[in-house]
């Protein structure tokens, strides 16, 4: 798709056609100019009320007759070390107490150098991320170079402000290897962008964190940084009502990023309280 | 979840009727919203020799409710001088439920028993402002209790012996709250029979 729009290839107009819609109602029907990577968001229909935050507010809180129910809930970690980055994050969508799904792919892979968590509105994660890798995409194929992970974070971060107070929920983290070498930034859906050695996003954080901070040492092994990645993440799976199921760990090195593993917490928590090393 | 208080803490029941036997299980969770503090909260309190009784919902509450029952059942069999009987039971727990029409408990209630002579069964369910029940095969109360209901009806045959019926039961249980944030983390299942009561731990799901 992205190459497409660099060479003007246009063959599905009509599917094109149907995809595009202007900021108002009232000029639907006129000329919309072509998707690209400048006008991005004139494709995105805005809401037709004042204040859409407040509008969300409301109908999540019943007072409106439907009810609408966001997918929320989640476990998501990475860190610098010695050895590069470690990502870690659980698998679970709840809607209100139903668990949708226990398979989510929580880790967006962008590129085979920059990864990206998935944290609030899965929707909103997967579209945003998605734009933000046709984004690298282009400026690879403009400046014969990889991005940074500073340009990409802030790419994310400068669309995401553009939505500011519509009632985008997004946490995330991006994650990647450039000439700087290991880059991690956090960027939320109120605009910010920061970056770090550790963080950990969802609703399951403070249970993350909590084993962490006790764990976490810069100059760990990659297999003890492996460890404790996971032990965060089952931690959070047990006291979180909204994360759990599957680990998913990938580990960023210098020649981009590798899948360490995709395996049930609940196997590791026996596991840990057969060998006594996590208390349950 | 969030705003409702039925699912403020969490938990799920379900009882099943077998052959002159009877099951009656719950999970093992006691949250506060998705804050998971507990995972030996049991909701199955017993009322007599083959009288048992769940309560699902407001963890405050299901204490109350088990204890206020648990005087009045005392005093009805010294008053009284005869074994209590499931079908009064059932009765005390929903006019007790009653009482508070106007200012109801919020706990959903199970009664599963069994005549120990005839080997009659009982399976009756309530809601919080003591609705009375018919005697049914199976009931189930809880933040889990439509997905258990699904899986209850699949695995119900008529006439179980003990075994089929504590695998019908624990295989509805253990799967339904799988599907359920608010409850899980291991369950407990009590097969009534004449003779008996079996009690059984079930290692669950611990996220």
């Amino acid at each position: 798709m992205a190459l497409a729009n660099v060479l003007g290839f246009n063959s599905n107009d009509g599917f094109n056609r149907s995809l595009q819609c202007k900021k108002t109602d009232a000029n639907i029907d006129e000329f919309c100019p072509k998707l690209n990577i400048d006008n991005i968001a004139n494709f995105i229909t805005l809401p037709p009320y004042a204040d859409p935050a407040k509008y969300l507010k409301m109908i999540n809180e019943n007072v409106d007759r439907v009810k609408i129910k966001f997918l929320k809930g989640t476990t998501t970690l990475a860190f610098k070390f010695r050895n590069g980055v470690i990502v870690a994050v659980d698998s679970r969508a709840t809607a209100g107490g139903f668990i949708a799904s226990g398979e989510v792919k929580k880790v967006i892979e962008i590129n085979p150098y920059l990864l990206g968590t998935m944290a609030g509105g899965a929707a909103d994660c997967a579209f945003w991320e998605r734009v933000l890798a046709r984004h690298c995409r282009i400026y690879e194929l403009r400046n014969k170079e990889k991005i940074s992970v500073a340009a990409a974070s802030k790419i994310l971060a400068n669309m995401i402000f553009e939505y500011r107070g519509m009632g985008l929920s997004m946490g995330t983290m991006i994650v990647g290897w450039d000439k700087r070498g290991p880059g991690l930034y956090m960027v939320s859906d109120d605009g910010e962008r920061i970056s770090d050695n550790l963080f950990s996003v969802g609703s399951g954080s403070i249970y993350a964190y909590s084993i962490l901070d006790a764990g976490y040492k810069y100059d760990m092994s990659t297999n003890d940084a492996i460890d404790l990645a996971r032990r965060a993440i089952v931690h959070a799976a047990h006291r979180d009502a909204a994360s759990g199921n599957i680990v998913r760990i990938y580990h960023m090195k210098e020649t981009g990023w590798e899948k360490i593993e995709e395996k049930d917490t609940n196997d590791y928590m026996y596991q840990y309280l057969e060998d006594k090393t996590m208390n349950f | 979840m969030g705003d409702d208080i039925m699912s403020y803490n969490g938990g799920v029941a379900l009882a099943m009727k077998g052959k002159e036997c009877v099951a009656i299980a719950c999970d093992k969770r006691y949250g506060v919203q998705n804050r998971t503090i507990a995972t030996n909260f049991t909701k199955i309190f017993q009322y007599g020799d083959h009288c048992f009784v769940a309560l699902c919902g407001l963890a405050t509450d299901v204490q109350t409710v088990s204890e206020r029952l648990k005087f009045r059942t005392n005093l009805y069999e010294l008053r009284e001088q005869r074994k209590l009987k499931p079908i009064v039971l059932y009765n005390m727990l929903t006019n007790l439920l009653y009482e508070r029409r106007f200012g109801p408990y919020f706990v959903y209630a199970l009664v599963a028993g069994l005549d120990p002579k005839t080997g009659e069964t009982f399976v009756y369910d309530s809601d919080n402002i003591g609705a009375i029940s018919d005697n049914v095969n199976l009931a189930t109360v809880g933040t889990a209790s439509d997905f258990i209901f699904g899986l209850g009806e699949l695995f119900f045959k008529p006439n179980m012996n003990p075994d089929e019926l504590f695998e019908a039961t624990s295989q509805a249980l253990l799967n339904g709250v799988d599907r359920d944030s608010a409850s899980g983390w291991g369950a407990i299942v009590y097969v009534i029979e004449k003779d008996k009561i079996t009690l059984r731990e079930l290692k669950g799901r611990q996220d």
